[in-house]
């Protein structure tokens, strides 16, 4: 018997952890000074209260949706990528060099390609420590995380020397005109509704469909019952036949290759131009994304779009008030905080309180087999 | 008339939906020696855990001589005199045999006294008890009887004079079990209640003076020992009359399926775990292999069933494997006909978190019949498990239920349907009934026999004695990577398999008991 009804699990637990986290951000709102219930109705407000706030929520969970994406297939072999950060930042290197190369005449030419870029940037990063997890025994924890390093040095070093452009930023040439991916103002204007301006793009069209992917790849491919199946138990996985090193590298490959594609939002439809931190700790909120949302699409897709939320309302908080910069990071901190890494603390009280709740005094026991 | 040394009333206790003990009461005399027999999962280890001060009782009372008393934590348990010697042992492997027994019992910071003082204890419990053991000797050169000896005296050093064992004979061998009971029986001279927690018919019948059966969490009987029939208390147990052997034809072996020759397996340390094996099953044969567990059978199978590398020639139906290339994998073994029912179906056989239905496709998820192009055809699987649970009345017959959610003997029993519906040339099975209940056990023997009489070969791996005689046609002897002999099930017994298990071939001769747990310490030190 699971301790836990289903529902509890998946809903009830996340949002217990949320409201935790913003009892305690409420707290250290009111240490400093401020009114912890104007603070949040300006954050709701400012995310979710305008066409302005929701396109920009939605244009940080697109991001947010790619990067827990990437971690949650990681999970489901057992595999920690905590590189999301390294392999967006290669993977926008990727969107980049196709974006500048071509003279596109379209962007729905340009787009597939990009994810091409994108993805095989993302996935070559994240090769190299799958292959030394999988036949040398590194940890890749320990492997992904150093090439994150890597890939901001290299990144640097690119904007510096081969990819800069005129003048003293480093920063690349502005990409063609074709490439330009069109934001939700164009799309839905030609249709009639008026929409703020917002970086808000189709890409956010490509993270569903991403979405979509997964949960099919996942449940209804073999290779997704062997990544599961080899998650699980990697003893089992070779009585079954699973080749384990096959499953590490293919799974990692496409956990890169998802991250990666977090460029075609965040460099292809917003900056338009390679910038030297474009990930923004986007690789990073993707652990907690995939943490909260049980490593599922579904719950991915809805704590991205939390997570954006959170994103979006922070930078109004900082804007309408005299809570410093620092203080929203904090709160976010606290979110991923009780969302991600404190979810034992609900949970076991809870299983206790279900079983409690279940056990009827004058019900017959199931007898024990 | 004398307090009973302890006194349980009204226990019960769920999980929950599962009620693991209910209402239980039992009484157990000071010197005597009480059996608890039932299934698995019938709640021995559980209402023994609440007498530890692992778990709560939801409700009842404990009485220790009498006295009530709260056991709170295992603490409490030892300060009220109780000692447990668990199934697995808890020792420090690195440690000696005399930190181990001091460990947790220092008298203060400095070691010294204390391990003088248990020095002085220990030779004058050897001696009374003869519970010989070197006290500094490091554990992880003992063998599993030793290391059992020493759990015993850990337990008297904490001054236990109520010795609860779990399982005891489990890892051992007939003769090392067989010194067991003498130490109990020394124990019990002295006065010591000792609690025998089995669910072998046998001990029990030899050993104990009153006898408590466990059903489905109840208690069902308490009878004295002398006055029962290990045919009544089968049917106590099981609570319907039980075949206590298998029901079998004469076979009739046909041509060789498997044969195997100068098999050698080197693990991953760098240990040699075979030493050049040679057998051969033949169809419509059952070749059982005992021997203490970690002298080779593991990787036997592991080998054969594609899980690892060997070395040597391995045929089936006279086409060579590929022992260490790419073909050497379980998917392979699988398309030349090969099934394979794991040792260990929780960590191997199994994935626990999946269902029931993705469980019976498992191994051969790339089977055609499963593929509806690039996607897995999931509604054939699910018609497929359903038929599979059908036929080997797997219950509750909920194919969307996850396989952690069954019984022991339920999980095995998918394993079974999954991997003898394949109707293959050679199964290789590996502790088929471990875990499992009685009724469970008698299924699944019936199966294994049937796949024999259908002339298929069956490789046949068991701990338990009593499978491997009443199941094979043929039994071969494993100890430290050797085959030490083959014998007929007919022509043999527990005894000579039992010397043999201890690697003494010349069977006549008459043997210490010393003798033969030196042999096993060198066998299971190295293997294990």
């Amino acid at each position: 018997m699971d301790k836990l009804p289903k529902w509890a699990d998946v809903a009830l637990i996340p949002l217990i952890n949320l409201i935790l986290a913003l009892i305690v951000s409420g707290l250290v709102v009111a240490l400093i000074g401020q009114d912890p219930f104007e603070a949040l109705a300006i954050m709701v407000n400012g995310a979710v209260g305008s066409t302005y706030g929701w396109g920009y929520t939605l244009f940080y969970a697109t991001n947010f949706i790619f990067t827990g994406l990437a971690v949650a297939i990681a999970f489901h072999a057992r595999l920690f990528n905590i590189g999301g950060e390294g392999q967006a930042q290669l993977g926008s290197l990727g969107v980049a060099l196709v974006c500048l190369m071509v003279p596109w005449p379209h962007w729905l030419i340009a787009l597939p390609v990009a994810i091409l870029g994108g993805g095989l940037f993302g996935a070559a990063w994240a090769a190299i420590p799958a292959y030394l997890q999988a036949t040398r025994g590194s940890h890749i924890v320990i492997t992904t995380i150093m090439f994150n390093f890597i890939a901001s040095a290299l990144l640097v070093y690119l904007l510096v020397s081969a990819l800069k452009a005129p003048g003293m930023a480093p920063e690349s040439a502005r990409f063609v005109e074709g490439s330009h991916l069109p934001t939700a103002r164009e799309v839905l204007g030609a249709i009639g509704i008026d929409f703020a301006r917002t970086p808000m793009n189709v890409s956010f069209i490509v993270a569903l469909l991403a979405c979509w992917g997964l949960w099919l790849l996942l449940w209804r491919t073999r290779l997704g019952y062997e990544i599961r199946a080899f998650g699980h138990s990697d003893k089992a996985a070779v009585y079954a036949g699973i080749n384990p090193v096959r499953i590490t590298m293919i799974t990692m490959l496409i956990s890169g290759a998802l991250a990666g594609l977090m460029a075609i939002n965040a460099v292809m439809g917003e900056q338009e131009r390679l910038l030297q931190d474009n990930v923004l700790g986007a690789g990073f909120v993707g652990i907690a994304v995939a943490l909260m949302g049980r490593s599922h699409p579904v719950g991915v897709f809805i704590a991205a779009v939390l997570f954006g939320a959170l994103y979006q309302g922070g930078a109004e908080l900082e804007f309408e008030t005299s809570i410093p910069r620092e203080m929203i990071v904090v709160i976010q901190a606290l979110v991923i905080l009780f969302t991600g890494a404190l979810d034992g603390m609900v949970r076991s009280p809870l299983e206790k309180a279900f079983l409690r709740f279940r056990r009827q005094p004058d019900k017959p026991g199931v007898p024990a087999e | 008339m004398t307090a009973p040394a302890i006194e349980l009333k009204g226990i019960s206790k769920s999980f929950g939906p599962v009620q693991a003990n209910k209402d239980i009461a039992i009484r157990v005399m000071p010197g005597t020696i009480h059996g608890i027999i039932g299934e698995n999962g019938a709640g021995k280890s559980t209402l023994m855990s609440i007498l530890y001060g692992f778990y709560k009782a939801d409700k009842g009372e404990i009485f220790i001589r009498g006295e009530r008393t709260e056991i709170p934590d295992s603490q409490a348990a030892i300060r009220a005199g109780i000692g447990m010697v668990f199934q697995h042992f808890k020792l420090v492997q690195n440690f000696t045999v005399l930190e181990n027994i001091v460990l947790g019992a220092e008298d203060g910071a400095l070691l010294k006294g204390s391990l003088s003082k248990a020095r002085t204890l220990l030779k004058q419990l050897s001696e009374e008890y003869e519970l010989h053991v070197d006290p500094d000797a490091k554990i992880e050169d003992l063998g599993v009887g030793m290391q059992q000896r020493v759990e015993i005296l850990k337990a008297l050093y904490r001054r236990a004079d109520i010795l609860i064992l779990d399982e005891p004979t489990g890892v051992l061998t007939p003769a090392e079990a067989d010194h067991l009971f003498r130490i109990l029986e020394g124990l019990k001279r002295e006065g010591k209640t000792i609690i025998l927690i089995t669910h072998k018919l046998r001990e029990i019948m030899e050993t104990t003076d009153t006898v408590s059966v466990m059903r489905r969490g109840e208690m069902t009987a308490t009878v004295k020992t002398a006055e029962t029939t290990p045919q009544e208390l089968a049917e106590l147990m099981v609570g319907r009359e039980v075949l206590l052997r298998v029901d079998k034809q004469a076979a009739t072996p046909g041509e060789t399926v498997l044969n195997v020759e100068n098999l050698q397996v080197v693990d991953g340390s760098g240990v040699e775990r075979l030493r050049g094996i040679s057998l051969n099953v033949k169809r419509g044969e059952i070749l059982g292999i005992c021997g203490v567990a970690g002298n080779g059978q593991s990787e036997l199978l592991e080998v054969l069933g594609g899980m690892r590398p060997g070395k040597g020639r391995v045929t089936v139906n006279g086409q060579e494997l590929d022992l260490t290339g790419a073909e050497s994998d379980a998917r392979t073994r699988r398309r030349r006909g090969i099934a394979h029912v794991p040792e260990d179906r929780q960590e191997e056989g199994l994935i626990m978190d999946f269902f029931a239905w993705e469980n019976v496709a498992f191994g051969y998820h790339d089977d055609a019949r499963y593929q509806r192009g690039v996607m897995m055809n999931n509604d054939a699987i699910r018609e497929d498990a359903e038929a599979k649970i059908a036929k080997f009345d797997v219950r509750p017959a909920n194919c969307w239920l996850k396989a952690k959610n069954f019984s022991g003997g339920n999980q095995q029993k998918i394993v079974i349907a999954r991997e003898l519906e394949r109707n293959p040339d050679l199964l290789l099975v590996g502790q088929p009934t471990r875990g499992v209940d009685i009724g469970a056990i008698e299924f699944i023997h019936e199966q294994i026999v049937a796949l024999r009489d259908a002339g298929k070969a069956v490789l046949l791996v068991s701990v338990e004695l009593d499978e491997i005689l009443s199941l094979s046609d043929r039994i071969a002897v494993i100890f430290d990577g050797r085959i030490m002999g083959e014998r007929l099930p007919s022509e043999t017994d527990e005894r000579e398999l039992g010397l043999l298990m201890a690697g003494i071939t010349d069977t006549d001769k008459d043997h210490s008991v010393d003798e033969i747990e030196e042999n096993l310490a060198h066998a299971t030190g190295k293997a294990g």
